[in-house]
């Protein structure tokens, strides 16, 4: 399998705060890679880095290409779809209108009512609530909302920032078998950040610990799942 | 009564061009949060583009499409090169820009065109068919003139991608760039929309008011009082605001106040509004959890 996305030496920053200190990793193609750590470790800044939302310095190839130094809205463009911490919801416009947005960059108008078809057939919810203002969702569902809105770009990779938060254990399960879903059905590569260990184990291939902006350790996700003394000290559970 | 009445369908036809100036500033106010002191004298130049298109001989409806579209013109090339270095500046900042810019627009034009005040034509012939005897010729006109500027702004914002966009970068820059939107491209392209809208207003509004540099400081501030009115945030209801502002206007200069002090009813508003009902009649009352 070949590399999608190769990440060396990133340094991220707030201001002349630095929040990332020379991170590695990389993700296959196809494959689902999971950053874990306690808050404050540096997740959502990991994946603020990659879509170059916070300063940076060091490397991320998308697919051999450098993204540091893109705009955003660039690197939206070649296919970097983005669950964002707090998903992200237009609140104010409809969900079929949040849905819309999520392909607002593609030129295939029938391709994207197809896609908006299937989002309606994997989320029956979004349906019935297409004409309804987005804000007045639930949690779970404005979550469905943002995981669809940026499916919805066809992206190649994409970012995820803890989609567990704030929801019911059942609700979790649920985002987390249609999250499996998209990755086996669709063959979409996923970048996991998540405080909920291990639910993201379950799911992920690969998965690196970060603590303090730093990586501490990294490895297949069954050996970490199975290595008690990383999830006693890193996971605690 | 039927003198009432005249007054009433009078304040209609202001009031109306009072609303497009008003959707103006709610334009750039929801994306920005600003309110564009310079939206009047961007619209008394591009009144002046008119004229001396007219001027030239050009036919009436010709100039007026051609000055939208420079009119749209103007205002994209005046946030990318004015307002769009001070995007992430203080609101002040902003302000005096906007303040600059005011005073540019108005000696520019008074420097090409000079301050001699000019009659500015209005394409609806006095004695057209749908003027009745409540209603001039150009009372009607310039007012489904308006009217159809509002439908077409509904519907650029509600089928098209480009409003959706533009939609939804007013609402949540964060995410929308996140989806792929060029945040600040919208700005600008909202900010041309304004200046087109506005041209309009201006280009209504001259026949009455007459053309000079100064011709929009009043009409400013009847939009501001419309805008404010309605709600600040609300673009439906900047332009019942608009309504609302020409006949009040209207009927207290003629049986209250006079028409020497019609203006300050339009501060006596700004001042109540902001304090009696700081969200106008249609706006969202924020709320802010301290």
């Amino acid at each position: 399998m070949s590399k999608l996305l190769e990440v060396s030496g990133l340094n991220a920053y707030y201001g002349n705060t630095q929040a990332l200190f020379g991170i590695d990793f990389s993700l296959e193609e196809g494959s689902v890679t999971a950053i874990l750590g306690a808050n404050g470790a540096g997740k959502t800044t990991t994946l603020r880095a990659l879509c170059q939302i916070t300063r940076t310095t060091g490397s991320i190839k998308l697919d051999g290409q450098e993204l540091a130094g893109k705009s955003t809205e660039r690197i939206v463009r070649l296919g970097v779809g983005h669950v964002p911490d707090g998903r992200g919801t237009f609140t104010g416009l409809t969900t079929e209108e949040n849905l819309r947005l999520g392909a607002i960059t593609r030129r295939d108008r029938a391709e994207v009512s197809l896609d908006l078809e299937r989002m309606y057939a994997r989320f029956p919810r979004l349906k019935e609530r297409r004409h309804q203002q987005a804000g007045t969702l639930s949690g779970g569902e404005q979550q469905m909302l943002a995981i669809s809105r940026a499916l919805m770009l066809r992206p190649r990779l994409l970012l995820l920032d803890e989609p567990s938060f704030g929801l019911a254990p059942l609700i979790v399960v649920e985002i987390y078998r249609i999250l499996r879903e998209i990755n086996e059905q669709d063959k979409v590569s996923m970048l996991l950040v998540e405080q909920n260990a291990s639910i993201a184990l379950d799911l992920a291939h690969e998965a690196y610990l970060l603590e303090t902006g730093r990586v501490a350790v990294s490895g297949p996700s069954e050996t970490i799942k199975g290595d008690e003394t990383i999830r006693r000290s890193y996971l605690g559970y | 009564m039927e003198g009432f009445i005249h007054q009433v369908v009078s304040g209609l036809a202001t009031g109306s061009i009072y609303a497009a100036v008003g959707l103006a500033l709610v334009m750039i106010y929801q994306s920005t949060h600003h309110l564009n002191f310079a939206q009047g004298e961007m619209a008394m130049f591009s009144t002046f583009i008119a004229w001396a298109l007219l001027e030239k001989g050009w036919p009436y409806w010709a100039a007026f499409f051609v000055t939208i579209a420079a009119s749209f013109i103007l205002g994209f090339v005046v946030q990318r090169l004015f307002l769009r270095p001070v995007e992430k500046a203080p609101v002040l900042t902003n302000v005096i820009v906007f303040i600059g810019l005011l005073v540019i627009f108005n000696s520019v034009a008074g420097w090409i065109f000079d301050y001699t005040i000019k009659p500015f034509q209005s394409p609806f012939p006095k004695d057209a068919w749908f003027s009745t005897r409540f209603f001039s010729a150009h009372e009607v006109g310039s007012m489904s003139v308006t009217f159809c500027v509002l439908l077409a702004l509904y519907v650029f914002f509600r089928f098209t991608p480009v409003g959706l966009a533009m939609r939804a970068a007013a609402q949540n820059p964060d995410s929308a760039r996140l989806v792929g939107i060029r945040v600040s491209m919208m700005l600008a392209v909202g900010w041309g929309l304004a200046a087109a809208i506005g041209s309009v207003a201006g280009m209504m509004i001259a026949p009455v008011v007459f053309l000079d540099p100064n011709m929009m400081s009043g009409i400013l501030l009847y939009g501001f009082a419309a805008a404010l009115l309605g709600g600040i945030d609300n673009p439906w209801g900047a332009v019942i605001g608009g309504l609302i502002v020409g006949v009040l206007e209207n009927l207290l200069g003629a049986y209250v106040i006079g028409t020497e002090l019609k203006l300050s009813v339009a501060l006596v508003m700004i001042v109540g509004v902001l304090t009696l009902k700081p969200s106008g009649l249609f706006g969202k009352v924020v709320v802010t959890r301290v």
